[in-house]
């Protein structure tokens, strides 16, 4: 029952993906401006500011912990291409 | 039994699921080429017997303003002699190493990202190839990424030229959110599916010796053919009023296996000038055992699947870590934009509820051994140069 749900909701941000990156949400304003991300853009609100190092922590778990996947990394930073 | 051959769970895990790792990095960035780098590790494990220690380089270096190839190789050098070891066998060494290749695509707001892994030991052999897309929203505050993975392993024993096959799947989302001037959330699902030889060759669980209670024996484990899990994984991330970081994080996990496992964790990092920086951290998890699991069962073959991994029993640990770093930005070194070198040190205890040290010293009754215990510590240099 939770597999199911999980697999649901993976179809249906996968879908939601798809139609966001089609639809290019021109019409939605930014709420925090380019020139107001320098706090974000400083290294020490990285997610991973340690590079394989970081990566290889996680691999140190999974060999000990039967718990695996989602340790993120995906995003942080400022955002600002 | 070969004696060099039981240290499997650590082996048999680890190396099938760092490729999930290493995906993860590549798929760290939003929508712009991370710089052309080079990333060298010395990593160290000991503790419970076991010492794991070898070096990572990783290359990463731009084709044009679109697309970046990275190359990695790793090495792990093991030195068993675990409580799994000294139960049936003796000490043993071994060593794996694994070669990872991998482009970047930059399409606009897009990076697609395609790569191929291979982790190669005396009885072991996986192949992943992988596959990951992630997107920028809404003024780039939001950052949203796919990726999928497929992994064939051949799982081996020592002493007989027999392989059996190992097929993994994985799927993964994630999404990163600017939410405020000085916040950043991020969501990260991944779901993985495991097919084949999931036991350990090596590793056996005991049951008590019908003709003598006072006895046990050992038989092989049994796990089942499949096993699919899915994690869920919330992050936050803030930045304080002076300049420092705190992070924050939960993860719910469970399986088909009937483990569920939780895990909260929480950073802090602490600039003392521009070039150094402290952090700390601390990480607790928990988990229950599998359905199939016991520390000692009442006969042989006394149900379908028999487990006694002490992975798959119940039990918690919990990690203090701290680290310091140096940092140098551009102009101080011709030719290298930044470089980061740093140290980190984590020490992690585990206490295990139904798992029982059968090696622990004096005359115990089978199921009465005192549950087993240890701490590691690991170790990380890091050199990070950026051009």
């Amino acid at each position: 029952m939770k597999l199911q749900l999980a697999k649901y909701l993976l179809m249906l941000s996968l879908s939601g993906f798809v139609l966001l990156g089609g639809s290019g949400c021109a019409d939605i304003k930014p709420w925090v401006k380019p020139y107001e991300r320098d706090k974000l853009a400083d290294p020490i609100m990285s997610l991973s500011r340690h590079g394989f190092a970081d990566t290889y922590i996680h691999h140190v778990y999974q060999a000990r912990e039967s718990a695996r996947g989602a340790e993120g990394g995906t995003g942080g930073g400022c955002g600002c291409n | 039994m070969p004696k060099a051959a039981q240290e499997a769970v650590v082996a048999v895990i680890s190396r099938s699921l760092l490729w999930l790792s290493v995906l993860v990095s590549f798929t760290a960035y939003s929508a712009t080429l991370p710089p052309d780098a080079v990333d060298i590790l010395q990593h160290n494990y000991e503790g419970g017997g076991m010492k794991i220690d070898g070096p990572s380089i990783l290359v990463r270096k731009s084709v044009g303003p679109q697309v970046s190839l990275t190359g990695h190789y790793y090495v792990d050098s093991v030195s068993a002699a675990s409580v799994d070891v000294l139960a049936r066998a003796s000490a043993y060494e071994e060593e794996r190493t694994e070669i990872s290749g991998g482009v970047d695509y930059l399409h606009e707001k897009s990076i697609l990202s395609l790569g191929y892994t291979n982790s190669s030991e005396n009885d072991y052999e996986a192949n992943t190839v992988y596959f990951s897309a992630s997107q920028d929203f809404f003024g780039d505050l939001t950052s949203v990424s796919f990726a999928y993975a497929k992994g064939w392993d051949d799982v081996g024993t020592r002493g007989s030229t027999e392989t059996d096959e190992l097929k993994r799947q994985n799927y993964q989302l994630g999404v990163a959110q600017v939410i405020s001037k000085s916040m950043l959330l991020g969501l990260d699902l991944e779901v993985i599916t495991d097919e084949g030889k999931l036991e350990n060759p090596y590793r056996r669980n005991r049951y008590i010796d019908p003709a003598n209670s006072a006895n046990f024996l050992y038989q092989q484990e049994v796990y089942p053919d499949t096993r699919t899990s899915t994690a869920f994984a919330v992050r936050s991330m803030y930045y304080l009023p002076y300049r420092a970081s705190l992070k924050g994080e939960y993860r719910f996990f469970t399986d088909t296996w009937g483990i569920d496992a939780h895990t909260v964790d929480a950073s802090y990092v602490h600039p003392l000038d521009n070039h150094w920086t402290l952090e700390a951290k601390t990480r607790f998890y928990t988990q229950g055992q599998a359905d199939f699991y016991s520390d000692l069962f009442p006969f042989e073959n006394s149900q379908t699947h028999l487990g006694r991994d002490k992975e798959l029993s119940k039990f918690s640990d919990i990690t203090f870590g701290f680290g310091i770093n140096y940092e140098l930005q551009q102009g101080v070194i011709p030719g290298i934009k930044r470089l980061q070198l740093s140290f980190l040190a984590d020490y992690i205890k585990f206490d295990y509820d139904n798992f029982r040290d059968v090696t622990a010293e004096g005359s115990f009754l089978p199921g009465e051994e005192p549950l087993y215990s240890f701490s590691a510590w690991v170790t990380r240099s890091s050199l990070i140069l950026e051009f």
